[in-house]
């Protein structure tokens, strides 16, 4: 008898838990702060389904940036006419709590019912791995960037385009400035110092989470996703402003990712005689240096995804 | 019960309260928040797939694992979005509500 159930048990009523806190609290950033814990946790439960990289990039992109991005957008929303609003009646929650159980139920019974023998991608993942892939020892950066190579680079243009969404947000006379800074007082010395302290070692860990992504987990995501936390632990402290949207340094950073690695599938098409194909022999190196832009783009990205839109009056 | 199968259930329990919560907060930032709960529920039931494919030498399937990663990107990038919306529309209106209701009262709604 192991203590390992137990603890699962006790990870999943943690995760329910603070589920439910986020859901039911009365107040916008508490239910914030609850997101954050509850995306660290949850990061926990993906290290027990044996997906380290996923709780890497759940502890980074859905616990912090997530965070970071409502806070500071309930920061910029103030609570202007929140409480006059009409709260649902008690028969509209008794039917909604009706209806979600309905959902959760069914979900269940269908995870308890899934196909035995289970089907599985892993084989045809694998051979793909040794062909094309050679030399990655993380399974997940060699499906990532080799066997499913097109779905990664798509989902490159779609922060590039969820970018261009953002922006287009803004006023037409705000247009070309810089967004509105992270948080409008000046930071205070324990902030500053904080990002002082944490900005330079945390990108010293993004770039060997990166590097070390061939091999073990990590990988271009959750080091790209590290160093945009980074940029805006910076911000956060007034350390940096966001830089203006017509910037010709923040636009060639945000294709880079994309484009390098479309140019490189392309030259596959030609070199290795398919789409996204790579030499052999040459895979490892060619991988590492797309996945050295596409952190450059994600780095990029994500930040100016939570800035938000060019804002008028930030002339810098 | 093996820790995957308490995962998919963890899930699909997610998935019941961020619907509770998207349909009941009135805020728009709320409803945001209840969004994502469902959809980390989904990722979850995601995971237990990919648990439950281990084969070839892999105890997971990496396919649902890499899609599950490239999804929660997606998923921050279509918040991002929604956050600069909701907060346009609010600048826009003065009023943080998706409540029709509240659009078309003749002064705006404001009852204060």
């Amino acid at each position: 008898m192991s203590i390992r159930p137990f603890l699962d048990l006790v990870l999943a009523s943690l995760v329910l838990g603070v589920a439910i806190f986020t859901i039911t609290a009365r107040d916008l950033f508490a239910a914030v702060v609850g997101y954050v814990a509850y995306g660290l946790l949850l990061a926990f439960v993906w290290i027990r389904l044996y997906a380290p990289d996923v709780a890497l990039t759940e502890a980074a992109v859905g616990g912090g940036v997530t965070g970071v991005l409502l806070i500071t957008a309930g920061k910029r929303l103030g609570a202007p006419n929140v409480s006059q609003e009409a709260q649902p009646g008690p028969g509209l929650k008794i039917l909604t709590g009706v209806l979600a159980a309905l959902v959760a139920t069914a979900l269940g019974a269908v995870i308890l019912m899934l196909p035995d023998p289970p089907p599985s991608l892993a084989p045809e993942a694998a051979a793909a791995i040794d062909g094309a892939g050679a030399g990655l020892g993380n399974p997940i950066t060699a499906v990532l960037m080799s066997y499913r190579s097109l779905d990664t680079m798509l989902e490159k243009v779609v922060l590039i385009l969820a970018v261009m969404g953002v922006w287009s947000v803004g006023t037409d006379k705000a247009w070309g400035d810089a967004p509105a800074p992270l948080r409008q007082q000046k930071a205070y010395a324990p902030m500053v110092f904080l990002a002082q302290m944490l900005a330079p070692v945390g990108a010293i860990i993004a770039i060997h989470i990166f590097w070390t992504g061939a091999n073990a987990p990590g990988g271009a995501f959750q080091g790209g996703a590290l160093l945009a936390a980074m940029w805006m632990v910076t911000m956060m402290a007034r350390l940096v402003e966001p830089p203006r949207v017509d910037a010709q340094w923040l636009r060639l950073a945000l294709v880079a990712g994309p484009a390098v690695f479309l140019i490189s599938g392309l030259a596959g098409a030609i070199t290795a005689g398919s789409f996204f194909a790579y030499p052999s022999g040459l895979a490892k190196p060619i991988i590492l240096f797309i996945e050295a832009f596409m952190v450059l783009s994600i780095a990029a990205a994500l930040p100016m995804l939570v800035a938000g839109p060019p804002s008028e009056g930030q002339d810098q | 019960m093996t820790p995957s199968v308490l995962a998919g259930l963890t899930g699909a329990a997610l998935v019941g309260l961020g619907l509770y919560g998207l349909i009941l907060h009135p805020h728009p930032l709320r409803k945001l928040l209840a969004f994502n709960l469902i959809g980390s529920g989904v990722f979850l039931v995601f995971g237990i797939v990919a648990r439950r494919g281990a084969a070839a030498g892999f105890r997971f399937d990496p396919v649902p694992q890499a899609m599950v990663i490239t999804g929660i990107v997606v998923a921050f990038a279509a918040s991002a979005i929604a956050v600069a919306l909701i907060l346009r529309l609010s600048v826009e209106s003065s009023h943080v509500t998706l409540d029709p209701e509240v659009w078309t009262k003749p002064n705006g709604g404001d009852t204060k």
